[in-house]
């Protein structure tokens, strides 16, 4: 196993593994079905929701059959475990991705995570002087980039709306980059959010470069770390960001259940988003003080199997050790990229080699449509995304509507790469394209040339 | 193999040498449909003569299923009445999204019945609804334009609030 990620040529093929896959495999039961007419598995679809292996299931489990109550409330026995078992939780998943716990905020998931930032900034207003170090208003700008999942994109579309402030972005390159100098920070700079790795690219942004330049004109940042922790060592205090979030479903854990994470002294001073039970310090008829955070940003009785669920699973994930899941993912992504690239037509968006990539592999085959070239892989087993992947901006800049993606886990096998390859030559074939056979491709345009461009 | 149940001789064919395919003039309204999911898109445009359906074009931007399917519709309606081409449609809505427990009828759909694999494999209902759901909106429109002129015309009678019901809004 190598622990170079500096080309293709490197990519080991049958060298000495970090992962035990095998071993792996065997604590994911769903890894073992079959699907459309007895085929084995598959599962190329980890971008968009991780499997769970048996520890997560059964820390749920257990959690419901021993210790279930509300969190935060009560003083029986039961409230005592639950809320040391939720605690404990947070802690674990802080440690992770080295954050204090106070600094891990539970959400439902990412999604939930930014629009918590994007209305505590439109709150900002009338929020007391400590909150107006969040307050936006016209004239102000927001900075995302051209490759962002809709979800790091369209609550600040939403908050630039309700604010009168503008929404600004770095745009792609041809080979899958933030271009950097295509667009200046200002003064009037109020937050920069950016994916740490595209769930369509797989590029892995300039973290550091992008914070320092933020921090230059006094803006916030905010990382979506949804396609990063699941699948690398990320130490949150370390890249100095000012946020960030991610999702427990695409790290082995629990759907429900997602984290923002904040500086503590940022959460300190921001004002909630949703508002209730639980996050209060003392409430009057006529009004109602705020508990300290995390509890400020957590209203409502939270979800706590879910949270216990995650912490199994971020334990699952450091027993094997991040280092070993980025480098098996690594080896995995060289095999995808090595095989794909000797099927012909076949396009791969995004960098090309294992520098500053990680494992998502989106491509389109030229004369058969992403859907199509799913629907064979889908018939032999092989279960991949299909679509714009919630990132559409991103796929009109490549001029394509839809694009196939791979992307993988700790729990995927080389074979299943060869598979995945074969299933590809397999939809050329059945559409008639590249063959020398006679059929035509389709009079229709051409899906790879957009008319929006 | 399942794959030929769904990717039927007929549709290949179709997608291979779509019907309809090109935008043209003249026409009487035009209808802009995408499928949110996996951004697929169409542009249909539909020319009636009087109740007849005299033309339908398109620019289909998507998977073979809906292309094959606009290319289907093309055959099906054109010539046909107005009332006759929404039969068509709701046989072929029926059919699609029966998951398979409908039985299809030659004698209505043609060719259309190519797509009854279709119905075994719901994320791909949507795009093989995309180019019909196209040409119910624009005949919608051709039907509102026209009452909207004959409202115009001869103003009798209050407002239609029917308009939406594309049958209706031409007999």
């Amino acid at each position: 196993m190598t622990t170079t990620t500096e080309g293709l040529d490197v990519a080991p093929r049958g060298v000495v593994a970090a992962v035990d896959v095998a071993a792996v495999r065997a604590d994911f039961p769903i890894l073992s079905r079959t699907v459309r007419g007895g085929r084995p598995l598959v599962y190329l679809d980890s971008g968009a929701t991780s499997q769970r292996p048996r520890q997560v299931l059964d820390a749920e489990r257990s959690f419901l059959e021993q210790h279930n109550a509300a969190v935060h409330r009560g003083a029986h026995q039961l409230a005592e475990e639950a809320t040391d078992a939720y605690e404990s939780a947070r802690a674990r998943i802080a440690a992770f991705v080295g954050a204090d716990p106070g600094e891990v905020v539970f959400v439902k998931n990412a999604t939930e995570g930014i629009n918590l930032v994007a209305y505590a900034m439109s709150n900002a207003d009338g929020a007391g002087e400590e909150a107006q170090r969040f307050a936006i208003g016209p004239g102000d700008e927001i900075v995302v980039t051209e490759l962002e999942h809709h979800a790091n994109l369209v609550p600040w579309q939403e908050l630039c709306r309700r604010t009168g402030a503008t929404l600004r972005w770095y745009p792609v390159t041809d080979d899958g980059r933030l271009d950097l100098d295509s667009i200046v920070l200002s003064g009037r700079t109020r937050l920069v959010a950016f994916a740490h790795q595209s769930n369509v690219l797989g590029t892995i942004a300039p973290v550091a470069e992008l914070v320092a330049r933020a921090r230059e004109v006094g803006a916030l940042t905010l990382l979506d770390a949804c396609q990063s922790v699941p699948h690398m060592p990320v130490h949150l205090t370390d890249l100095d960001v000012d946020f960030a979030v991610f999702s427990g479903h695409k790290m082995l854990g629990p759907s429900g259940v997602g984290v923002l994470y904040g500086r503590s002294e940022l959460l300190a001073a921001m004002p909630p988003f949703l508002t209730g039970g639980s996050m209060i310090e003392m409430v009057r008829m006529e009004g109602a003080t705020y508990a300290p955070p995390p509890q400020r940003f957590e209203a409502g009785v939270p979800m706590t199997s879910q949270a216990v669920g995650l912490a199994a699973a971020v334990d699952y994930l450091s027993e094997i050790g991040m280092d070993a899941v980025h480098d098996h993912e690594a080896m995995l992504t060289a095999a995808a990229l090595e095989g794909l690239a000797g099927v012909p037509g076949v396009r791969i968006l995004g960098p090309t080699t294992l520098d500053r990539r990680g494992g998502a592999v989106a491509f389109v085959v030229d004369g058969v449509h992403a859907h199509d070239v799913g629907q064979v892989l889908d018939d032999r087993g092989v279960a991949i995304r299909v679509g714009h992947h919630c990132a559409w901006p991103l796929h009109r800049r490549f001029g394509v509507a839809a694009s196939a993606r791979a992307s993988f886990h700790v729990y995927n096998t080389v074979e299943e790469i060869d598979a995945l390859v074969e299933g590809v030559r397999a939809a050329r074939s059945f559409f008639g394209v590249g063959t020398g056979s006679s059929a035509p491709a389709p009079s229709a345009p051409d899906p790879a040339t957009n008319r929006e461009g | 193999m399942q794959l030929e149940q769904m990717y039927h001789e007929i549709i290949l064919d179709h997608y291979r040498s779509p019907h309809g395919s090109g935008l043209r003039e003249p026409f009487d309204a035009e209808s802009f449909q995408v499928n949110p999911t996996c951004g697929d898109e169409i542009t249909l445009r539909v020319r009636l003569d009087g109740d007849t359906v005299a033309d339908v074009s398109h620019e289909t931007l998507g998977c073979s299923i809906s292309q094959a399917s606009a290319s289907v519709l093309t055959e099906l309606v054109v010539g046909r009445s107005v009332a006759d081409s929404m039969r068509v449609l709701s046989a072929f809505q029926a059919m699609t999204q029966g998951r398979g427990q409908v039985e299809p009828d030659e004698e209505v759909l043609g060719d259309g019945v190519a797509f009854a694999g279709v119905a075994r494999y719901p994320a791909r209902v949507k795009c093989a609804l995309l180019g019909w759901m196209a040409f119910k909106d624009a005949v919608v429109r051709t039907a509102q334009i026209e009452t909207a002129l004959v409202r115009t015309a001869q103003s009798r009678g209050g407002p239609r609030t029917d308009a939406v019901d594309p049958t209706e809004a031409t007999t």
